[in-house]
Order: C-alpha cells, then sequence, then structure tokens
C-alpha cells in the first residue's frame, strides 16, 4: 500500500492511548474501571491476550499499582490507567517504582476534583499531584497530549522513557482528549523507535542491580533470570539491601533526582513565538483552544505565539525562561485554580508578567475567552 | 542436607546477624520455609519471595532468591504482578499478621478468590511489631497494647476460615513451637497448585509478650506447644475442651482451576482464533 493510501482512522485519546501502548510492546496491565479513564482498560482487556498479553482487574488501584511494578520487575511492559480518586490511591506505590527504579507507564485521565468531583467533568486539577503526589522527593515524568494522535504518540514515548530512565511515567490525558474523536493515522510498527531497558552485562556474581552508569541509569535484570536480587522502598546502596545512615538516602535521592533532571530532554511545542510579543501558554485540550485563539490574534495584528508544554514535568523550564526574556506578557489558561501558571511564574522570573486564565465551572476555554485575554493585556 | 548446605544454598549468609530480637519466632519461620523450598527442591533462579512491611517482611533480605521488599499490606498485588507476567516462577509471600489482615486484607480476599498460584506465609504474632506494639486484627479480646491500654476492645478473626471463604485451595494453620510439622505445612502449600495460605501463630517476646506478662520467649513456645491442637485431636475434643485453644495442621485442601492457568487457556484460543 502506498503512503498517499494510508488510511485515517477515526479514534478516540483513549482508544489511541491502547493503540499507543501496543505499538510500545505492553504486555502486562492491571487496573479498576473509573470513568473516564476505563475505556483504556477495556481496549486492553480485549486485546492483550490476542497478543499473548495479560489484563487484570485488580481489587483497587492500589493493587493495580502494585501488579504494575511486580509485572514489570519479571520483565513485563506494564501499564496501569486511572482517573482522580485512582491517581490518588495509586501514589504510594508510583513512590516505590521511583524508589526502587521500576519502569512503568501510569496514565490519569483528569476529571474534576477533588474527591468524586463531577466525575464525566473535564479538568487539569492534578497537574502537581503528578509531580508531587507521592511523598518524598523524587524524580517525575508527566507526558500532556493535546490531540488523539499525540495521545498514542504520547503513549509510546512514555514506554520508551519508562524504559530508558528505569522510572514511572505519568501519561496525563484530561476528559476532553481522553473522549474526543479525530481521524489519526496510526505509525507502523517499523516507523517507531522502541526503547528497552538496559540488561546487566556483568554475571550474576558481579551484577550490582543499583550502581548507575554514567547516564544515572543502572543496569536492570528481569526476576527469574539467575541475578537474584533484592528489591525495596527502603533507603539501600548499589547491592540494593537497605542502608539506613541519612547520607546513604542523600546519595540515593540525589542520584533518582539528577538521572531525569540531567538526562531528559523537555519537550515543547512552539507555535509563533519568532516576534512574539504576547505569549500564551497552555497544555493538553486548553492548548488547541490557545492556539485557535493565537490565530484569531495574528488576524488581528497581534504578536501572539503560544508555548505547549509537552512534557509536564521535568517542566520546560529553559523554554520558559527564554520566552520571558522575549515577550511583554505571558496568559496561562487552565482547567484549574492555577497550577502551571505557578511554574511559569518561577520560570519567568518576573521578566515578564503572567496573567492567568482559569475555569473551574467544568467548561473548555474557549478561543474566544482567551484571544480576550490577550487583547486585554495588549 | 546438613544446615550449613541449606545456609548456603539459600541464604545470603553476609546479611546476619539479622534484625529480630532475641526469641523472636520470626527466624524459625524462616528456617521452616527454607527447609519447605529444600523439600520441594524449587529451583532457586526461578523463585522469588515477596514480602510487606513489618519485622516478619525482613524475612527476603536474608534469602537468596529474586526477593521483594514491598510497600505495607501489598506484597499479595506485587506477587500477582510478578506470577502473572512470569508464571514459570514459584512465588512466595511473606507477611504479617498486621500487614496481611489489615491494611493488606484486600488483597489476601482477592488473591484467595482467584485461586492464583501463590503460597502465603503469615507470620502471625497477635501485634504490630516493627512499630512496637499496637494492637493487630489477630490481637485477642481484652489483651494488652500500646494502643489497647486498657485491654483490647476489638475481637480477632480466624483468617484461616476467612481465606478458606473466599476460595483458597490450601489453608493450615502452625506454630512456631511445631516446627516439623511447620515444613510439611508449607512444604505441602508450595507442592499444591492455586492459592495456599499457612498461618503461623509465633511470638513476639519484646512487645505482644512483655505488654501481657506472657513470660520469656520459652514460655511463649510453651504457650503455643498447650494450646495448639492438631487437627485430629480437636475433632474428637467437646467444644468446652477447645476453650482458648487452636486447631492446627491442614484444614482445608481442595481443588479448583487456577487464575493463570485459566487466562493462559483465553491466550491459548485467541490464538487458535
Ligand atoms: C502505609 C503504611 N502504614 C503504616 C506503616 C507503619 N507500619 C510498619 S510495619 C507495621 C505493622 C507491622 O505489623 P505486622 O505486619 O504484624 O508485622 P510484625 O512487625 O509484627 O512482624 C506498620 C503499621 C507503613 N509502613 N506503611
Ligand atoms: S519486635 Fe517482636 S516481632 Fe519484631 S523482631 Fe522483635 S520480637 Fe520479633
Amino acid at each position: 500500500m502506498g503512503e498517499n493510501e494510508r488510511q485515517a482512522v477515526l479514534m478516540s485519546g483513549n482508544e489511541a492511548c491502547v493503540e499507543g501502548a501496543l505499538l510500545a510492546g505492553i504486555n502486562f496491565f492491571a487496573g479498576y474501571p473509573i470513568t473516564p479513564s476505563t475505556e483504556i482498560a477495556e481496549g486492553l482487556a480485549e486485546r492483550l491476550p490476542r497478543h499473548g498479553g495479560k489484563f487484570i482487574q485488580m481489587e483497587d488501584e492500589i493493587a493495580s499499582m502494585a501488579a504494575v511494578v511486580g509485572a514489570s520487575l519479571a520483565g513485563a511492559k506494564a501499564m496501569t490507567a486511572t482517573s482522580g480518586p485512582g491517581f490518588s490511591l495509586k501514589q504510594e506505590n508510583i513512590g516505590f517504582a521511583a524508589m526502587a527504579e521500576v519502569p512503568c507507564v501510569v496514565v490519569n485521565v483528569q476529571r474534576y476534583g477533588p474527591s468524586t468531583g463531577l466525575p464525566t467533568s473535564p479538568a487539569q486539577g492534578d497537574i502537581m499531584q503528578a509531580r508531587w503526589g507521592t511523598h518524598g522527593d523524587h524524580p517525575m515524568i508527566a507526558l500532556m497530549p493535546a490531540s488523539v494522535q499525540e495521545s498514542l504518540t504520547l503513549t509510546i514515548e512514555a514506554f520508551n522513557l519508562a524504559e530508558k530512565f528505569r522510572t514511572p511515567v505519568i501519561l496525563l490525558l484530561d476528559e476532553v482528549v481522553g473522549h474526543m474523536r479525530e481521524g489519526i493515522v496510526p505509525p507502523r510498527k517499523e516507523e517507531i523507535m522502541i526503547k528497552k531497558r538496559k540488561k546487566p552485562t556483568a554475571p550474576p556474581e558481579e551484577y550490582l542491580p543499583y550502581r548507575a552508569e554514567p547516564d544515572g541509569v543502572p543496569p536492570m535484570a528481569n526476576f527469574g533470570d539467575g541475578y537474584r536480587f533484592h528489591v525495596t522502598g527502603l533507603v539501600h546502596d548499589e547491592t540494593g539491601f537497605p542502608r539506613g545512615r541519612g547520607s546513604d538516602g542523600d546519595y540515593l535521592v540525589r542520584r533518582l533526582t539528577n538521572k531525569v533532571k540531567n538526562h531528559f530532554v523537555p519537550m515543547v511545542e512552539e507555535y509563533l513565538t519568532e516576534d512574539a510579543e504576547i505569549a500564551v501558554v497552555a497544555c493538553g485540550s486548553v492548548a488547541r483552544s490557545a492556539k485557535r485563539a493565537v490565530n484569531l490574534g495574528r488576524e488581528q495584528g497581534i504578536k501572539v505565539g503560544l508555548v505547549r508544554p509537552i512534557s509536564i514535568w521535568p517542566f520546560p523550564e529553559k523554554a520558559i525562561k527564554d520566552l520571558a526574556g522575549k515577550v511583554r506578557a505571558i496568559v496561562v489558561p487552565e482547567m484549574n485554580l492555577g497550577q502551571v501558571a505557578l511554574e511559569v511564574e518561577r520560570c519567568a522570573c518576573g521578566k515578564a508578567v503572567v496573567y492567568r486564565l482559569n475555569r473551574i465551572d467544568a467548561e473548555l476555554i474557549t478561543p474566544d475567552e482567551i484571544l480576550a485575554k490577550i487583547q486585554e493585556v495588549k | 542436607m546438613a544446615v550449613k548446605e541449606l545456609l548456603d544454598r539459600y541464604t545470603r549468609m553476609e546479611k546476619l546477624p539479622h534484625i529480630w530480637c532475641p526469641g523472636c519466632g520470626h527466624g524459625i519461620i524462616l528456617g521452616s520455609v527454607l527447609r519447605a523450598i529444600q523439600r520441594q527442591n524449587l529451583e532457586p533462579d526461578k523463585t522469588t519471595i515477596v514480602s510487606g512491611i513489618g519485622c516478619s517482611s525482613r524475612a527476603p533480605g536474608y534469602m537468596k532468591f529474586d526477593t521483594l521488599h514491598t510497600t505495607h499490606g501489598r506484597a499479595l498485588a506485587f506477587a500477582t504482578g510478578v506470577k502473572l507476567a512470569r508464571p514459570e516462577l514459584n512465588v512466595i509471600v511473606l507477611s504479617g499478621d498486621g500487614d496481611c489482615a489489615a491494611i493488606g486484607g484486600n488483597h489476601l480476599i482477592h488473591a484467595a478468590r482467584r485461586n492464583i498460584n501463590l503460597t502465603t506465609v503469615v507470620f502471625n504474632n497477635s501485634i504490630y511489631g516493627m512499630t512496637s506494639g499496637q494492637y493487630s486484627p489477630l490481637t485477642p479480646h481484652k489483651r494488652f497494647a500500646t494502643t489497647a491500654p486498657y485491654g483490647n476492645v476489638d475481637h480477632p478473626f480466624d483468617l484461616c476460615q476467612l481465606v478458606i471463604a473466599a476460595g483458597a485451595t490450601y489453608v493450615a494453620r502452625g506454630t512456631a513451637y511445631h516446627t516439623q510439622m511447620l515444613i510439611d505445612l508449607i512444604a505441602k502449600g508450595i507442592e499444591r497448585k492455586g492459592f495456599s495460605f499457612i498461618e503461623v501463630v509465633t511470638q513476639c517476646p519484646t512487645y505482644y509478650g512483655r505488654k501481657n506478662k506472657l513470660g520469656s520467649a520459652i514460655d511463649m513456645l510453651n504457650w503455643q506447644k498447650e494450646h495448639g491442637v492438631p487437627v485430629k485431636a480437636a475433632a474428637k475434643l467437646p467444644p468446652e475442651k477447645m476453650e482458648g485453644k487452636f486447631v492446627i495442621g491442614e484444614l482445608h485442601c481442595t481443588q479448583r482451576p487456577e487464575y493463570v492457568e485459566e487466562y493462559q487457556r483465553i491466550i491459548d484460543r485467541m490464538e487458535r482464533e
């Protein structure tokens, strides 16, 4: 079939996440139903056994997260998917995965909170929870797709980053992206790059499961491959066994943090920022309205551009710093009371004025609202 | 096999001495688990030990296998992931009465219901040892704990009856005193396909013993000897003679489809279609 004959397929963001996971080579999923993420579990319940993979509906989200970590240690590419309340429940074991360096993907299709909130309504209230939901300092990677196509590609990327950094990666959809249907062109298997965790080259007697290589990441053996190593959430040394001195904790938590901080390249989309005097910084579905607002603004002769953090964590600090040095004002629309804005303000260092535009009435932020804000701050 | 061979083959000698208090029963249970593993001739490279958090859950650190020390109460959920992802592994779960019956109670019920091929050994010392002596769901009524200074208001439940009702296919109870029986029970639990559950009544002289004036570790072991009644003997005793005592031995052994095999059947069917 020729390139131009490739068919676009109509699907939702949640369905695209399933396709992305399968392309990335997922072979284990554990989950618990919750709106608006359930289609991901349903899709994988159907598809995984057809590919020789395993699906299990656990008794709750705590168990789902635990099973995913266990499966990954046994060598699986493992994922779970949830929304708000379930994301809260997963946090302790997300921290375990970060501490024990177990690659896995956690999808959170954000819904309106706190608590049960408005279960079927969109929100972007989990930006900070994605970063700091589990206790203690820890590394965190979180990606935020803005379209169905990107829901697919970023799911693949989430698996790749998890495997590369040996860390949990969060895919932060919002309800709009999860349920919106768009025509997308899924990539072919041969077109995508798949990253796998580094395997140890040392024989079992010499294997140090937590000795990092220059990229900050230790090679990872699977349970059952003869390495017979120990995994714990306690502070541990290179052997993986507990070490209780404060200095051991200092060394470990800094290494974990730095492996991501020093080697992860933040992902951003920049649109018409070259000559911009005003910028909009928006993520996920809100960035779609923002792009439209930028186009409308340009039609009116306003020099406005858009910066869209794709990796919300680590936050694209440099892109925002550079932006703040260039523009007069930054508008940050988001479906919460100002979470991305906190980061933008931090990075802008007062060099540009940051204006917030927040909605928490379960309605989308429209292009007109963003345009009105742009005109106001012009 | 001599003790030295057992230790060389299955323990991480360099991690000794262990962290447990003098007289603690946890070491006896660890020894029994290792002997059961030896009896079943499990391949060390294909055996994974999973635990939660507690004094008991520190046992895997001394065991020369793939070992996974997880979060409090969640060992069975992690183990479910390991087993389902790699069914050829023998997966053994070690847990405390707090770990397994309180915070992890829901996972216990559901692992039993699925009849997933895991062997679970619960170190029941009737107390939270690691956090210095609070009551657990298995602390008897009116006994003392740091959080039950006027006597425990709660009543304990029978964990073995719970997992039988939930669907476990092999259920037994032993004690740290009756070690030969304990090794037999654990070995059979490993041998049986499906969810196997062995509760082990053991002693925490440091907190439970001291708080309840139960004497030394030896006194507590003697108590186990006098109060644990083997299944057959118990069946012949009138209820009043069983007052304050507990049944030990194999309590339940049956067959039911195992979860991982059932799932594999679906995969095989999909492949044929
Ligand atoms: C989520 C969570 N809650 C509480 C604790 C504190 N904690 C650690 S061990 C433990 C109880 C352990 O008791 P048990 O399982 O009976 O084991 P033992 O120490 O008696 O062997 C508790 C409450 C914890 N580590 N994590
Ligand atoms: S506190 Fe109790 S359970 Fe813990 S090691 Fe000491 S005796 Fe054993």
